[in-house]
């Protein structure tokens, strides 16, 4: 039995790098309160501070102090569209304009605003997963309160043109928002360039510790707490600061920033070679997002007539580590909401894998995939009541 | 349970990775069933066909085809290989719940996709005492079904209250019933009471 390891799940979420380990093992010991005076709470404050800074620099932000800690991604979402809320109630211009693609912390947040008698609109997206230009600037108008677009999806790993979306959206005087979580890191992001107002980045995404993240505020724009208590980051969110993830994550924000361009270039290259291998190797498969500007470690590969969770296990039976976007693995009867988004019939949505790739797959883990692929999709296609010929126009 | 830890279990991951009477276009093109049935939907995520060949009543092989999830294979990959030699009034009457145990139990998310087999191999006998103008010929005899999801019947309540269960909780860990739509569950109740009474 091959006991090999090969994890290609890296947008679900990624190993904490041992750079990263190493410095919060020694900040174990670094427990003083960020906020007492004393040298203890000097000490942690700096640290916290330097994290600030590397996270501000991560994301192309002119002040360090735009930046707030979180519990995460989800938190900064929810925050974003809790400020929306407590605003949207007292004034007539509260319509809010999200996509259908969205994470599902921005779109439970966004229908919550819904229930709550909100203008809510979820864009269609193109077969490439990018927004539909003409549909969103029909959308905008002076009513227009909060624009809030993903900048890369997390499971086919299209990237929108945020600095267009955010230009229309701005000269209707709308507040834009990008969920970033999974851009940082992987492709350039910079707020100052695009000109958002809010921007949500997560740790664990970059080879950080868990439950711990950021929103990015312009100055001027407005923003409520989620969590009320003491006077932690301005008041804008309370509890005492988590010093060890926050450390950890000014590594890590350091070391992504460093290392995006080697990043880009050497997973980018190996996602194309898992691409070609595929292609080569398998017929009959539809490469899911857009050809171009898509996230260089995202490969969402639909094979109809093998249903996702059957390949997904398989996979899994030889050691490989990836996710599906199958109705069957999520134990819903829906597949994912972005394939289905994205135009694709169920029967290619139940039957797509995401590989996610990141700093640790090799050429040779690759290969292993590639290798072990296409008997596992041609013993369930064998097996299958689907009949590949009629679907072969779906393909497309 | 969860799924992974279910499907590691050596009977389930021998059955999804080495499936038995499974239809191979290559090896069974004169595989000529006596009746075939196929339910579920692709647009749902999972389909499945079961043919079957009758003598005298006796199945005497079988093969089946899906498009589903490593439950749906396994669990009728099992399947198939009880009802080989069996009386189709026998096959008729079997409980998904049987198979499950022969595979060890199932992770409550995925009895929906188990009991897809059971369902086409009612499918092909149904077709097949059509054919030979037995239409329904089984349907009225069986004992009276309670919860409809996962085909338990009264007579299946009543056992499992005389082997121990006493409450609800209780019988849906030896049945599980009740755990799909949930629509079954006063009706159930009531005869749990009944039989409790009776039994306990
Ligand atoms: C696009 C996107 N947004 C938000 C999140 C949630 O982030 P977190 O897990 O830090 O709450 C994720 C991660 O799953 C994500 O991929
Ligand atoms: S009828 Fe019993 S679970 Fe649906």
């Amino acid at each position: 039995m091959d006991t090999r390891y090969v994890y290609m799940d890296y947008n679900a979420t990624t190993p904490l790098r041992p750079e990263v380990r190493d410095l919060m093992v020694r900040a174990l010991d670094v427990y003083g309160n960020a906020s007492s005076l004393h040298a203890l709470g000097r000490t942690a404050h700096a640290e916290i501070e330097e994290t600030r800074a590397n996270v501000a620099a991560l994301i192309g932000a002119k002040e360090a102090s735009a930046v707030y800690f979180t519990s995460g991604g989800s938190e900064s979402n929810n925050t974003v569209f809790n400020t929306m809320f407590l605003i949207g109630r007292k004034q007539a211009r509260r319509k809010i304009i999200t996509t259908a693609i969205e994470h599902p912390c921005v779109l439970n947040a966004a229908a919550h605003l819904k229930d709550e008698g909100f203008p809510v609109v979820f864009l269609p997206v193109d077969r490439d997963g990018l927004i539909d230009m003409g549909a969103y600037r029909a959308e905008l108008g002076p009513d227009v309160l909060l624009v809030s677009v993903m900048a890369a999806n997390n499971e086919i790993g299209t990237i929108e043109n945020i600095g267009e979306i955010a230009r229309l959206a701005k000269a209707e005087g709308a507040f834009v928002h990008t969920d970033a979580t999974q851009a940082v890191g992987k492709v350039p992001v910079s707020v100052e360039e695009w000109n958002v107002d809010y921007l949500t980045l997560s740790c664990h995404k970059i080879y950080g510790p868990k439950g711990i993240g950021a929103l990015y505020v312009r100055q001027k724009a407005p923003i409520e707490p989620l969590i009320r208590g003491g006077h932690q980051e301005n008041g804008v969110r309370a509890g005492t600061y988590n010093n060890l993830g926050i450390i950890g994550f000014g590594e890590a924000a350091r070391l992504a920033k460093e290392e995006l361009p080697e990043y880009r270039q050497r997973v980018g290259g190996l996602r194309a070679m898992l691409r070609d291998l595929i292609l080569e190797r398998i017929p009959m498969v539809r490469i899911n997002g857009h050809p171009v500007h898509a996230l260089p470690n995202t490969l969402n590969v639909s094979f109809p007539g093998a249903e996702g969770e059957s390949i997904l296990l398989s996979l899994d039976l030889e050691g490989i580590e990836v996710s599906t976007g199958s109705a069957c693995a999520s134990g819903s009867l829906e597949p994912s909401h972005v394939l289905m988004a994205i135009g694709l019939g169920p029967e290619l949505a139940h039957g797509s894998i995401r590989f996610s790739l990141g700093r640790y797959t090799t050429e040779d883990e690759v290969r292993y995939v590639a290798e072990k692929l296409p008997p596992i999709i041609a013993r369930l296609r064998k097996m299958s009541t689907v009949p590949l010929e009629e679907l072969a126009q779906e393909i497309r | 349970m969860d799924v992974f830890q279910w499907l590691y279990s050596d009977t389930v991951k021998d059955h999804f990775t080495n499936p038995r009477n499974v239809y191979d276009p290559d090896r069974d093109k004169d595989f000529r069933p006596d009746a075939e049935g196929m339910v579920g939907n692709i647009r749902c995520g999972d389909q499945m066909m079961f043919m079957l060949k009758i003598e005298d009543d006796i199945i005497t092989d079988v093969r089946w085809k899906t498009y589903g999830c490593a439950s749906a294979i396994a669990s009728t990959s099992m399947l198939s290989e009880t009802v080989v030699g069996m009386n189709i009034r026998d096959a008729y009457h079997i409980r998904p719940a049987d198979i499950a145990n022969r595979l060890g139990g199932l992770p409550e998310n995925k009895i929906h996709c188990s009991v897809l087999g059971d369902k086409a191999l009612r499918a092909a006998i149904d077709v097949y005492l059509e054919q030979h103008g037995r239409a329904g010929e089984f349907k009225d005899e069986s004992a009276q079904i309670i919860c409809k999801c996962l085909n338990i019947s009264d007579k299946d309540i009543e056992e499992a209250v005389r082997q121990g269960a006493h409450d609800w909780y209780t019988l849906q860990e030896a049945t599980k019933i009740g755990t799909v739509c949930g629509s079954c569950k006063a009706k159930a109740e009531e005869l749990l009471h009944e039989f409790v009474h009776i039994y306990g």
